[in-house]
């Protein structure tokens, strides 16, 4: 009796999972079907939920560059504004969140790497970014890379931005922290000299209202980091289109328009290489 | 996979996660049993000392005491524990690890001391051993022996958590996977592998610890 009943039962939950399961698939089809012909389905876009100036969400507000130019990328997509899905993409999910169909466009600070290109294709880049150093406004010692010897530098434990200070710059004293927020609070109560990572994320720490006139952007890049817009890997039609909407932005001023109103309240200006000319499709 | 991880140094990291976790479990069992004999003191403030030790550091997160002993000790309050900031992280990262784990140490001890029949204690008082003394040669050793289960249940979740310390940027397992990650992309294999790694340090010793509690056992 008890035997039948448990079987019963795990028939009953098979079955409700192949139907969950048929769901599942069918819904997201029908969404990707949606988003590469362009109609108004509706999106979903990965972007940083905490990098001020970039991707911000505060309360059910979302404010940035990448939330910027992700609005336009999907006007041009045919989907308005109301449509768009933000979806929280941190540094390590972008990749997993493209490929399981979670999101369909990843504009999170995402830089075109080799490696990357392995797993996902890009659209872009959209932004050359660079890595530069923060350090409080009345610094006068620290003018770039080369005069950081002795001093305390701050960045995020396994970044891309601390790799390269500790192959490059052996003499620098790294502290490593959790995030750039951390690295921030650090460096105004004076427990480290600077922080480094990308130029755009550090203007948008030294624009934030609690840090106005306290902070600055050296200005002086070591690097080239070339943000692109993340899709699916091997969706030529889509990456066609975004290309097509990154050049559009460009050329009727929203782009210098939105780079303005994102970074440039702490003075900064976009570095060399911009604006960028996206690269062609694979 | 395995090409890509030659190009790292896993097993360096995984040996800052061994002096990590080494280094804090004896921090962890000095700090617990001294706690705990506060707790099973006869003075009343002494009591209430430990018992508060306890309910502050167990209920405390362990990335929260990570991140105050950077942010909060070593910047705000000036308390750097070594003129290298590499240094300096570990060292503190050892310090929260134990102060920490050492409220589990002596709840798990506590429990140990319980499991002595309190006949004992009575009859070690009454032959003229003072508090100490009866704590020393009578209590503690049972007590030990009774408590090695949940202690290494302690040990292993020590281990494990020696992972927040990347937080403050020591270079152990978790600091190193979150670059592998960052470089090489997130896979399920890069998971897998610094998983493997855990498990090859807390499987034997949870055998270990097993048999030891079965052999140690006081038998009443």
């Amino acid at each position: 009796m008890i035997v039948r009943r448990i079987r019963a039962a795990l028939a009953v939950s098979a079955a409700a999972c192949l139907a969950l399961a048929a769901c599942g698939g069918g819904s997201s089809a029908g969404s990707a079907g949606a988003g590469s012909s362009g109609g108004g389905a509706g999106l979903k876009i990965g972007i940083k939920f905490d990098q001020p100036g970039l991707g911000l969400k505060q309360g059910e507000k979302y404010t940035g560059m990448d939330v910027d130019v992700a609005t336009y990328v999907a006007g041009k997509l045919g989907t308005d504004a109301s449509k768009i899905t933000w979806i929280q993409a941190p540094s390590a999910q972008r990749e997993t969140l493209l490929s399981t169909g979670q999101v369909d466009l990843v504009v999170a600070t995402y830089s075109i790497t080799d490696a990357r290109k392995q797993k996902v294709s890009f659209a872009g880049p959209y932004f050359v970014a660079g890595q530069d150093l923060l350090v409080r406004s009345d610094e006068t010692a620290i003018t770039g890379p080369d005069t950081l010897a002795g001093k305390k530098l701050c960045s995020v434990k396994g970044s891309t931005s601390a790799q390269k200070v500790k192959d490059k710059y052996p003499g620098v004293q790294l502290q490593e922290l959790g995030t750039y927020s951390e690295c921030v609070a650090a460096l105004v109560s004076k427990g480290v000299d600077a922080l480094t990572t990308d130029d755009t994320i550090l203007a948008g720490y030294a624009a934030q209202d609690q840090y106005k006139g306290k902070l600055k952007v050296v200005g002086k890049t070591f690097s080239t980091e070339r943000y692109g817009i993340g899709l699916k890997k091997g969706d030529a039609a889509m990456c066609q289109k975004v290309t097509d909407a990154i050049k559009a932005m460009v050329s009727d001023g929203s782009w210098q328009k939105t780079v303005d109103a994102n970074l440039g309240a702490a003075g900064y200006k976009a570095g060399a290489g911009n604006p960028p000319t996206p690269d062609a499709c694979a | 996979m395995a090409d890509v991880l030659s190009r790292y140094d896993v097993l360096g990291a995984f040996w800052t996660t061994i002096q990590l976790a080494v280094l804090s479990s004896v921090g962890a069992l000095l700090l617990g049993t001294l706690v705990a004999v506060l707790r099973v003191s006869p003075i009343r403030v002494l009591q209430l000392l430990g018992t508060g030790y306890v309910n502050t550091f167990r209920n405390t997160p362990l990335t929260l005491l990570m991140v105050f002993s950077l942010l909060g000790a070593t910047y705000i309050l000036g308390l750097s524990l070594a003129a290298d900031i590499g240094a300096n992280a570990f060292r503190w990262a050892v310090v929260m690890l134990s102060v920490y784990h050492a409220a589990f140490v002596c709840e798990a001890l506590r429990s140990g001391v319980n499991t002595v029949p309190i006949g004992q204690a009575e009859a070690a008082r009454s032959i003229g051993l003072t508090f100490g003394q009866s704590l020393r040669e009578v209590i503690l050793p049972q007590a030990f022996r009774g408590a090695v289960a949940p202690l290494g249940s302690v040990l292993i979740a020590l281990i494990k958590n020696t992972t927040v310390a990347a937080v403050i940027g020591v270079s152990d397992a978790a600091g190193l996977m979150s670059e592998v990650v960052e470089n090489e992309t997130g896979t399920v294999s890069v998971f897998l592998v610094f998983a493997l790694g855990f498990v090859v340090l807390t499987l034997p010793l949870g055998i270990l610890f097993t048999s030891l509690s079965r052999r140690l056992a006081v038998r009443r």
